[in-house]
């Protein structure tokens, strides 16, 4: 089992963008996704930007995979995601199912992404028939239907799961920060660049309940599968995916790099640098924003 | 024929409601999962269905079965199960988000007529064409998120009819790509056809206010002079950034009778109701609110003007009684 640095969700300078891939040449991953996948108008890193990237990570020995815009509105984000399946360089992750029809006419094989929401063998099996070599269930999965899944999954295909991060779990046309900034979408003037790891929202008693990133939502508790790695070799999970984080990623990957080669008191070590509280409810089949340990204290 | 007027039914009296005033077609699930409004009490079993489909089909109307869940791996079969029955009793066409189970329909039943529910989150051509090629798709139901521009896009690259929301409940995020719901309660509508299910809302009379909770989280708290309207988790009021507001979208309605005229112009085949969870009085008046503005609208598209009557009407059955154009009008992104 391996570790993914997913696709950067939010939106920095360019600048912090280039420091952090940077750093993350010499990080244990094996794997690096680049590319925007949440919003269209984040510009401060072209595509020719994102493959130069992704070269120099190739350099340093990375798996490099570029991941597909979530949420595809306009003939210009079709062009992009064009240009991207076209490159040829790169494996593409597809988030939806443009994606997948573009990847296939090409005959390339690719990662069919979370959002792809595929919940059982069935659809795994018709991805895997398309080109998918890797695939990520939905983030909702718990471990009960994802062993029932894979199961009767097709052989050759790799499991990679969501494993650490604040949880995506919305996409819209309606775009939260510029609606926080009374901004219309348009002329958003790019105020996520102001919130690196999002833009918290909390309920009317103050408790933190989910995170605002542009077009995205996401859960404001982070989602941490570290005290499950048994189960998650059990399953024959190839490679978890951390979520990039605007501080401290580099001890998010060590940490996860030392729980794998067996080191306790991980998860302790891990709450210490996580931007929200610990959250592991859809691993057991609950709520999202539940925590197992809590509920069992 | 363009512009057809899809309605909701959530029983037989809804649906016999709809096909009174003038549904072209209704829409139902079967009384479980494998649909996305899986609400106690609500939907068909397989006699009412066979009734429903009888009452329709003597009136030369058509009846579309909502199979828009996402099948679980160890209840495959559920879903498979409704696809088949779907097929025995004659349904028009069955409504479908999964990939998975579009291939077993089309290798089962391949008379049997495929839509792709909004549920699929399809909102290009592209994704829309690639359903057509492989399982044989003949409309798409497309997400609450294009702009009417953007959907005239999608309408000029596809032989795939689409049909749009016209009214009812506007979902603000991509249909199929939300968990906030089961972020909060354990369900969602890709997995369980719920979102924010009334087992998990719990209201609670304070001193501040009437409090909303869903699973214990605080979705809202109304003063003595609010209206209190159900717990939707994307329409809470929250706090961010200090300020305490509807942080993802107001408690309103989508109501596109001013687009109707674009709308038949673009070639949208289908307008669709939301609403099977609504009572047979409301069904009833807003299908024959429908039926008399796309009537109107297809006599004469350029002067289509929605009568200050349709307005009040459907003002009055709206939620939060206000509504909007939603995504199809720019500037509400």
């Amino acid at each position: 089992m391996n570790l993914s640095l997913g696709p950067l969700l939010y939106y920095w300078s360019r600048d912090d963008v280039l420091a952090f891939y940077d750093e993350a040449k010499n990080w244990a991953v094996a794997r690096v996704y680049l590319g925007e996948s949440v919003c269209s108008r984040r510009h401060l890193l072209r595509l020719s930007d994102w493959l130069a990237l992704a070269e120099q990570l190739a350099a340093a020995g990375k798996e490099v995979v570029l991941s597909s815009q979530t949420l595809i509105e306009s003939e210009s984000d079709l062009k992009t995601l064009r240009r991207i399946v076209g490159d040829g360089r790169f494996r593409v992750e597809a988030n939806e199912w443009g994606a997948v029809r573009l990847l296939s006419e090409a005959g390339v094989p690719f990662v069919a992404g979370p959002t792809l929401n595929v919940y059982n063998h069935e659809t795994l099996d018709v991805l895997a028939g398309l080109g998918a070599q890797r695939w990520l269930p939905p983030v909702e999965m718990s471990r009960a239907t994802l062993a029932a899944l894979l199961e009767r999954a097709p052989a050759a295909i790799e499991t990679e799961v969501f494993a650490y991060g604040k949880l995506p779990l919305a996409y819209s046309a309606r775009c939260f920060t510029a609606r926080h900034y009374n901004l219309p979408k348009d002329d958003c003037q790019f105020r996520c660049l102001d919130h690196p790891d999002g833009l918290a929202l909390a309920t009317r008693e103050g408790a933190p309940f989910l995170t605002l990133n542009g077009i995205q939502t996401q859960s404001a508790g982070v989602y941490s599968l570290i005290g499950e790695l048994p189960a998650l070799r059990e399953l024959d999970v190839a490679s978890l995916r951390l979520s990039p984080q605007s501080r401290h990623m580099v001890r998010v990957v060590e940490t996860f790099q030392a729980a794998l080669a067996g080191e306790t008191g991980a998860a302790e070590k891990l709450v210490r640098v996580m931007p929200g509280p610990a959250v592991d409810g859809y691993w057991h089949g609950r709520a999202g924003l539940e925590h197992s340990t809590e509920k069992h204290a | 024929m363009p512009l057809d007027l899809i309605c909701p039914a959530g029983s037989l009296v809804s649906l016999k409601a709809a096909i009174d005033h003038g549904a072209d077609a209704v829409y139902m699930g079967f009384r479980d999962n494998t649909n996305a409004r899986a609400f106690p009490g609500l939907n068909f079993d397989e006699a009412q269905a066979a009734e429903g489909l009888r009452y329709a089909h003597e009136r030369g109307r058509r009846v579309l079965l909502a199979l828009n869940t996402y099948p679980q791996p160890d209840t495959w079969s559920r879903w498979t199960g409704a696809v088949d029955r779907a097929a025995k009793l004659g349904m028009d066409a069955v409504i479908l988000a999964d990939a998975g189970l579009m291939r077993y329909a089309v290798k089962q039943h391949p008379q049997l007529r495929l839509h792709l529910s909004v549920q699929g989150s399809a909102t290009s051509y592209e994704a829309v064409n690639f359903y057509r090629e492989h399982f044989g798709i003949q409309r798409a139901v497309l997400p609450r998120v294009l702009s009417l521009p953007q959907v005239e896009n999608v309408v000029q690259h596809t032989d795939v009819e689409i049909e749009l929301f016209g009214f009812g409940g506007l979902c603000v995020m991509v249909e199929g790509r939300c968990l906030l719901s089961s972020y909060c309660t354990g369900e969602s509508p890709n997995t369980a056809g719920v979102c924010s299910p009334a087992k998990a809302v719990q209201w609670t009379d304070t001193p501040a206010g009437l409090e909303s909770r869903l699973n214990g989280v605080l979705l809202d708290r109304y003063g003595r002079d609010e209206k209190a309207g159900y717990p939707t988790l994307c329409k809470g009021r929250f706090e961010v950034g200090g300020e305490t507001y509807y942080a993802i979208e107001e408690p309103t309605s989508l109501n596109t009778l001013d687009l109707l005229p674009e709308m038949l112009k673009i070639g949208i085949a289908a307008i669709k109701i939301e609403g099977r969870q609504r009572s047979p009085a409301y069904v009833a008046q807003v299908t024959k609110v429908w039926r008399a503005a796309i009537d109107s609208v297809k006599k004469n598209a350029d002067g289509f003007k929605p009568a200050p009557a349709w307005q009040a009407e459907l003002n009055k059955l709206s939620e939060g009684q206000s509504h909007t154009l939603g995504a199809y009008h720019r500037p509400w992104k």
